[in-house]
């Protein structure tokens, strides 16, 4: 997409953005729409590593932990600025993914995805266990919301604003680093690392740099979800969340930063429809057992018949 | 403390046979086909729901076993036909995404049909626990091991001693050469996975009684189990076998002489440790040879 | 022709408004519980209870509102699935859109907290059926919050007079690492130092161990007078066992998590003599006449067997958050500041879980004399001597 676009696009997604919270009132849908924003900012992060890097990531969710809790704890125990925080809080997430990334990096293909999951799965048990810091699992309370001045952003329509505001600010970022130099480079490692480094390129310098700037991206997600719920806990942050992740941006399209967006928005979307529609069908109150085998059968349907995600149906040739 | 020392040994030698067998599911899927199958902890979770519904029904132990095993290769089985064989030519990362997709719905499936409740299966025998070298053995520890042991030497012959083996083996090295040599490739990609099934349900089957059975008994299994894989190379059997037993007593271990708060956390140490010899070059096997 | 064509269709609406004023609005009471997910063995009594007291209260004739009238009730239930975020969304579903006028849950104190901020800025009531202090505390930030369970903090004290009062003054401590075993292991921690109890060794096991043998030999080693293990089914029934194969022969006591049938059928005969702290509901039988709960324990338990299976406290705590919300509901109607209001001035309310005596600043209202000693003897539940 060429840049010019790309800030059109962008921008028109931005008045809509602004003028949401307007036109809907519900609490719940702004609510749903704020997780869709965060999930696809974390997503997006985890796009740049398998799309354009070609390397799975099985650990992501650490990143987002990084962030939440950096940001919450500051907040909270330390009663720092939140915004400082905020930024604290991704300068974290990028320096525990060069810290992982830089012996890591050497691997690929499924080392480096097992090397991940170990780490995501690592840093979900410090969580649960470093309790005098993190408050253990039963979490941490009384994370303020982010203000500016008075203004504060602490209801679903600021939230969406915000939220909203970072992912379109990122993908405007992520899209430029996509058509630069760098961006060509990595498709070249994507296609084949053999041959980009044939070519010169410093394969492991640039996927680790990518890797880098994706654990930064999923912090802030992380960063803003301490802010917006108030309270945070290991509990979301495990290894099904990380496999949640590489699910909504494989859905979506590799290789896609929109398929990334396209793909939260699916699967929160899969849920709270999945919640709303079964209790209609079934009136008895097993509803909601129901719902994780749809799930599971509605993401099989999908693979079988768009292996190459959501996205990969606007691609298809004519 | 020698006798604290042979109660972990006792204790990891046991869990140990459990995620062998485990692993030996996901070395042979990926063996074969280079699919990790993420659905391989629900096999095991099948297996053991499994036992729990016949043995409720009044058979007995060995008929439960043999059925559960049939009815989860069966399982197995289908998944390859109607998921797996029409990804064949997808992205590695669309079949990954199709078995995470294929372990939720089994779970799914197994939450409506046996509820949350953890469900208890009968011990193969019963009787006392057994004490060895002043370690307490659960009488169905020694089952699990016996179990193992039966399988890893049924499996050996089967891949030394017969044409159906050998056939995977060659599959397993280069699928291309093996068409050629007249090896129906797609009839050992059902074969691989079937087999797999069978070894996941006799893994549940033989630990139930220990652990119960739980709908989402799987996950963490499963992982374990595909730690084991990995620390063996994924790509071959016997290393498999001898990475489960090793995970369980090195988990055993770092839970009783270092600290039980991290104990989960060890196998994923372990996990990246040895990615990390492998780069420097410090293994003397190469984990997951890649084709 | 026109004209007549408006007055007609005026006086349908006008008719049909008349109508709907007759009609009996329902009165509707939000529920959030864990039905899958780790929390489910908790959230599924929890939603058949609501759902037994939705038929039972309809059956005659609803709530009397305020008003006089009698409308039906009609209780939501929404499953978070343990997952915090899956909480917010329901319960931000259950005020914007099903419209409640109290919301009932969760059945975790992760997901409690997680929706705490949802309510508060929403004012709506929350009468949270899970355990952790924090909920409700402190009180002057938790105005619309609310919750029936006993603390842990309650709990544990129980426990640990009962083992001063035996002279059990050296005791080994495991808790299973999710929230539960942890807010369970700060109380005891710092009940037992009050106390003059010595930890001479405490381990920590997760939530989907397989095997506790390599944390129980340490225990072994270290020669306790008593062993608490602070977990639910599967993971406690698994340490049950294993502690009994390993031989170890001082009393076992667990927590409230165990309060239930099915830990006694997983364990075996291995959890005979395990004694545990909770509320009177698995002993109703046997209390004494003139104890005011039991004639409300006997009347639930009945019920709930009758339909669904074993008692269980956490049903229990459903049934009493249930019981407020709709306590509420007669005062005020559909004022969920007025429902508020009215929970908050509660007194001598005779629960499940313990008599409540609810106040500005204390929002779960109970004291010592809601939980009590309870031992497993041959696979029933025995109160402990």
């Amino acid at each position: 997409m060429a840049a010019r676009q790309r800030v059109m696009v962008l921008l028109g997604a931005a008045v809509v953005l602004a003028a949401l919270p307007w036109v809907v009132h519900s609490r719940y849908v702004l609510a749903a729409l704020v997780f869709i924003a965060l999930n696809a900012l974390a997503a997006v992060g985890l796009s740049l590593v398998m799309g354009f890097a070609g390397q799975v990531s099985l650990g992501q969710a650490a990143f987002f932990a990084v962030g939440a809790y950096v940001s919450g704890v500051l907040t909270a125990t330390y009663g720092c600025n939140g915004w400082l925080a905020v930024v604290i809080a991704v300068a974290a997430g990028a320096l525990t993914a060069a810290a992982i990334g830089l012996p890591i990096f050497r691997l690929s293909g499924l080392l480096l995805a097992m090397a991940t999951l170990g780490f995501g799965i690592i840093v979900y048990y410090v969580l649960v266990n470093w309790a005098a810091v993190t408050g253990g699992p039963s979490g941490l309370t009384g994370v303020p919301p982010l203000t500016v001045g008075a203004f504060r952003f602490d209801s679903d329509a600021r939230m969406l604003w915000l939220a909203g505001g970072a992912l379109l600010g990122v993908l405007w970022l992520a899209g430029n680093l996509v058509d630069s130099r760098i961006g060509r480079a990595l498709r070249a490692v994507h296609g084949s690392e053999a041959a980009a480094a044939a070519a010169g390129i410093d394969t492991a310098r640039l996927k680790l740099g990518v890797f880098t700037l994706a654990g930064a991206i999923t912090a802030l997600a992380g960063a803003l979800y301490a802010h917006y719920l108030t309270f945070i806990n290991p509990s979301p942050f495990g290894f099904a969340y990380s496999v949640e992740l590489v699910v909504m941006v494989v859905l979506g399209g590799v290789a896609s930063l929109w398929g990334a967006v396209l793909g939260a928005a699916v699967i929160v979307a899969l849920v709270e429809t999945l919640r709303a529609a079964l209790p209609l069908v079934s009136a008895s109150h097993g509803a909601a057992e129901y719902e994780i085998a749809l799930f599971g059968v509605i993401l099989m349907l999908f693979m079988i018949f768009l292996p190459t995600g959501l996205v990969g149906l606007a691609r298809r040739p004519a | 403390m020698g006798e604290q020392l042979a109660q972990y040994l006792a204790s990891g030698l046991v869990v140990g046979g459990i995620y062998a067998l485990i692993g030996l599911g996901f070395v042979i899927v990926y063996g074969v086909t280079r699919i990790v199958n993420f659905a391989q902890g629900e096999f095991v979770m099948l297996g053991a729901l499994g036992m729990v519904t016949l043995t409720a029904r009044g058979y007995g132990v060995g008929t439960a076993f043999v059925v559960s095993l049939l009815a989860v290769a069966t399982v197995g089985a289908l998944l390859e036909r109607v998921a797996v064989r029409p990804l064949r030519r997808a992205p590695a990362l669309a079949v990954l995404i199709l078995t995470i997709g294929a372990s939720i719905a089994l779970r799914g499936a197994a939450l409506l049909s046996w509820g949350t409740d953890p469900l208890a299966v009968p011990a193969f025998s019963a009787g006392p626990p057994l004490v060895v070298g002043g370690a307490v053995v659960v009488r169905q520890g020694v089952w699990v091991l016996a179990v193992a042991a039966s399988v890893f030497a049924a499996l050996w012959w089967f891949f030394n001693r017969t044409y159906a083996g050998t056939a995977v083996r060659a599959c397993a090295v280069n699928p291309r050469a093996a068409s050629l040599m007249g090896i129906r490739v797609d009839r050992v990609s059902l074969l691989a996975w079937t087999l797999s099934g069978a070894l996941g349900a006799t893994a549940g089957a033989v630990i139930a009684p220990i652990t119960y059975a739980t709908y989402d008994m799987g996950l963490m299994l499963g992982l374990k189990g595909f730690v084991a894989a990995v620390l063996g190379g994924l790509a071959s059997p016997p290393a498999a076998i001898a990475g489960g037993f090793a995970l369980g007593v090195l988990e055993s271990l770092a839970a009783g002489l270092v600290s039980s708060a991290y104990k989960d956390a060890v196998a994923f140490v372990v996990l990246i440790a040895v990615c990390l010899a492998q780069v420097a070059g410090w293994l003397p096997w190469r984990v997951a040879q890649e084709s | 022709m026109h004209l007549l064509l408006m007055l007609l269709i005026a006086a349908l609406m006008i008719g049909g408004a008349q109508a709907r004023a007759d009609a009996q609005e329902p009165y509707r009471i939000g529920a959030v519980f864990s039905i899958t997910g780790p929390g489910s063995s908790l959230g599924i009594p929890e939603r058949d209870t609501a759902l037994m007291l939705e038929a039972d209260i309809n059956a005659r004739g609803g709530i009397k509102g305020p008003d006089g009238r009698l409308h039906p009730l009609k209780i939501v239930i929404y499953d978070d699935a343990s997952d915090e975020t899956k909480a917010v969304l329901a319960a931000k579903k259950l005020i914007d859109e099903d419209k409640v006028t109290a919301i009932v849950g969760t059945t975790l104190s992760g997901t409690s907290l997680a929706i705490l901020d949802t309510v508060q800025k929403a004012e709506v009531p929350l009468i949270s059926c899970a355990a952790a202090a924090k909920i409700v505390e402190p009180a002057a930030e938790r105005k619309w919050v609310f919750k029936t369970p006993q603390s842990d903090h309650l709990i544990v004290g129980v426990l640990v007079d009962y083992l001063k009062a035996k002279g059990l003054t050296r005791v080994a401590w495991l808790n299973v690492d999710y929230a539960f075993g942890q807010l369970g292991w700060v109380e005891f921690e710092k009940a037992a130092q009050t106390a003059g109890l010595s930890i001479p060794v405490n381990e920590k096991f997760g939530q989907k161990d397989v095997d506790m043998t390599a944390q129980l030999t340490r225990v072994k080693a270290a020669a306790p007078q008593a062993v608490v293990v602070w977990s639910i089914p599967p993971s406690a029934s698994i340490a049950t066992r294993n502690y009994a194969d390993l031989g170890l022969k001082m009393p076992m006591f667990q927590s409230h998590g165990v309060g239930n049938k099915k830990f006694v059928e997983l364990a075996g005969p291995a959890a005979n003599g395990v004694m545990f702290p909770a509320g009177k509901l698995l002993v109703a039988e046997q209390l004494a006449d003139n104890d005011p709960q039991k004639a409300v324990l006997l009347a639930y338990a009945r019920d709930f067997e009758a339909r669904y299976g074993p008692r269980n406290t956490f049903g229990g705590h459903a049934w009493d958050a249930v019981q407020l919300a709709v306590r509420g509901i007669e005062r005020a109607g559909i004022d969920r500041a007025g429902v508020r209001a009215a929970i908050e001035s509660t007194r001598n309310f005779v629960g499940i879980s313990g008599v409540f005596d609810f106040s500005p600043t204390d929002h779960n209202g109970l004291d010592r004399r809601a939980a009590m000693m309870i031992q497993v003897v041959d696979g029933q539940w025995k109160t402990a001597k």
